[in-house]
């Protein structure tokens, strides 16, 4: 396990009557991903801010690579690197120049600084773009362009803010490639997320947040084992047999199971992947038209309804603040 | 057209390229004259990129020179060639302070853009960002003052001080624009939108600006607005920027403009700061 990368006790921080960091515990140990994984105004990004000295905690401790926030918040500072919705590049300057004037900030010579950003550039398949003005990147380009600008002086922890939200899968794996790189070469990486299966994909641990506490903690096996072994979504033909197909499918799954939204549509949480087979076996014995049947992963809905016991409702408050 | 261009630009990212920028260089911290200047020079790239920014410092002040001079110049001073002589230094005065308004503008469009926050998480001297910005201001500044002599000039201004007397002025007027940006920057860091410190920074500006020695003596006014007149520091700025332009050497009134210069920075700047480092 090593040494710890970033350790918190009980940290706070409310805006006016919103609690919205309300104690949280991290232990993350150096090397590798740490997760955090929640939905829209869980926490994430506040706690986020306070870890990286952008935002004073109301309460409790926090220490990033051995420094304490508050307290060394310099060192802290020179040591880790932030790429988010809110530590972003200007706009108005070209990809090079933006590079090139953290590097002059960060004691690169003007001479090194040109070879340094150019380098980033390169490495991120920006080097076609480096003239032009970031306003005029497309979603990929700007992520990768927010994480090269972390990356001008190399961090031993980088924190990673929702780094996929609203991207296209082509451009969503490109980030993940770069995350899975800079662990390879033993940059420790904290994301946050609001998707499980990327959390699934990179994390080596997770947190999951929600209204601002840590709910549950472990490896993405030891979560998913909390919340089940997946679901099933059923589609059928005709809405009119919906009912049947739910007291067909209750019976040979032993689960309850959810009417959507939808009027054709089911969808059960299952404990026996087993069964799985048989109950649509029964669908179509009882001559019951079945148009879609896919068993996947738990979605985070589903993951916090087990974990907490309510679904994740979307409360978007922290990140317009 | 530029989707499509910025596709062709996205080309992945290795492994081996990604491990060779990785390789951990830390060069030497740099000083904080080192990093406001890179800040600033920040500030002349926006200019570059975005030179549409500058109509504030160029349309206003040459609409408010020729709207006064021919509009009011006759009725106020008798003639326009009069009123202008009186006219000038004072519109450049107006014109400087009303560019200083932009810092705010500017500092708050970049808190909402989320570029601030990068700038905040860096290990340099806490108030580069904000000095640089403002060094940046000052070749704004210096544009507006050139635009409102040159345009003087033509339309027949002479000052008796000379290049000397002009220049002297300028000067002293780009050190209390300087300063005085500190409000805004404060106002800024207080205030949720680019709009809202737009909308408070007229309102702090026009009476200050109006109620002033800058568009005519105040000899006629009521007393207590003189009264009020005598402690508004752009009266006394005027004054001496009139005074060092027309060759005399006003120098208690320019002891004034440096003694409010710097009670500007020392209460706007602590303050500034306070907010920066707690912006939340």
């Amino acid at each position: 396990m090593g040494k710890l990368a970033i350790e918190t006790k009980g940290l706070k921080k409310s805006f006016g009557k919103t609690h919205a960091v309300a104690g949280v515990d991290l232990a993350v140990s150096a090397g590798g991903v740490y997760g955090v994984l929640g939905p829209n105004g869980a926490g994430k990004t506040t706690t986020i801010r306070m870890l990286a000295t952008l935002l004073r905690p109301d309460a409790g401790e926090a220490q990033v690579l051995g420094y304490d926030v508050v307290r060394d918040a310099r060192a802290v500072r020179s040591r880790v690197g932030l790429t988010g919705q809110f530590a972003s590049v200007d706009e108005d300057l070209t990809g090079v120049e933006n590079l090139l004037l953290l590097a002059r900030l960060l004691g690169y010579s003007r001479r090194r600084g040109r070879e340094r950003a150019a380098d980033l550039l390169d490495a991120f398949g920006l080097a076609e773009a480096a003239d032009r003005q970031v306003k005029k990147y497309s979603g990929g380009m700007r992520r990768r362009i927010d994480i090269a600008a972390s990356l001008v002086v190399t961090p031993e922890l980088i924190f990673l803010d929702e780094p996929t939200t609203g991207l296209d899968p082509r451009s969503r794996n490109q980030v993940w490639e770069i995350v899975r790189g800079m662990v390879a070469e033993g940059t420790t990486v904290l994301l946050t997320t609001q998707y499980l299966d990327e959390a699934d994909q990179l994390a080596d641990r997770i947190a999951v947040i929600d209204h601002g506490k840590v709910v549950a903690e472990g490896s993405s096996g030891q979560l998913k084992a909390s919340v089940g072994a997946g679901s099933l979504h059923v589609r059928l033909r005709a809405p009119e047999q919906r009912a049947e197909a739910e007291r067909v499918l209750a019976g040979v799954l032993e689960v309850q199971v959810e009417p959507s939204a939808d009027p054709v549509a089911l969808s059960a949480r299952i404990s026996d992947p087993e069964r799985v087979a048989r109950s649509l076996a029964e669908l179509s014995r009882g001559g019951i038209d079945v148009t879609e049947f896919a068993l996947g992963q738990p979605s985070l809905d589903e993951v916090f309804l087990a974990l907490t016991g309510h679904a994740a409702e979307e409360t978007p408050e922290e990140d317009a603040a | 057209m530029n989707a499509m261009s910025a596709e062709q630009a996205s080309a992945p990212v290795t492994e081996d390229a990604l491990r060779s920028v990785l390789a951990g260089e830390r060069p030497s911290r740099p000083g904080p004259v080192s990093t406001s200047l890179t800040f600033g020079w920040r500030a002349l790239l926006k200019i570059k990129h975005v030179p549409e920014q500058l109509v504030d410092v160029t349309m206003f002040p040459i609409m408010f020179t020729l709207m006064f001079t021919y509009l009011f110049g006759g009725a106020l001073a008798g003639s326009t060639q009069e009123y202008l002589q009186f006219l000038l230094p004072g519109i450049l005065v107006q014109a400087n302070v009303m560019i200083t308004m932009n810092t705010g503008i500017t500092l708050n469009t970049d808190i909402q853009k989320g570029v601030f926050d990068r700038f905040r998480s860096l290990p340099v001297w806490r108030p580069s960002p904000l000095v640089g910005a403002l060094l940046g201001d000052v070749v704004r500044y210096s544009i507006g003052s050139a635009i409102v002599i040159m345009l003087g000039l033509v339309l027949g201004f002479r000052p008796e001080g000379g290049a000397v007397g002009v220049v002297l002025s300028v000067a002293l007027l780009l050190v209390f624009s300087f300063c005085l940006s500190w409000l805004w920057t404060m106002l800024s860091l207080i205030l949720r939108t680019p709009n809202s410190v737009a909308g408070v920074s007229m309102m702090v500006m026009f009476p200050l600006t109006f109620v002033s020695n800058i568009f005519v003596d105040p000899k006629t006014m009521p007393g207590w607005l003189q009264a009020v007149i005598e402690v508004n520091p752009i009266t006394h700025l005027a004054t001496v920027v009139r005074g060092l332009m027309h060759g005399s050497v006003p120098a208690g009134e320019i002891g004034w403009v440096l003694v409010s210069s710097v009670l500007l920075v020392a209460v706007f700047g602590p303050i500034t700061m306070v907010l920066y480092r707690n912006k939340k």
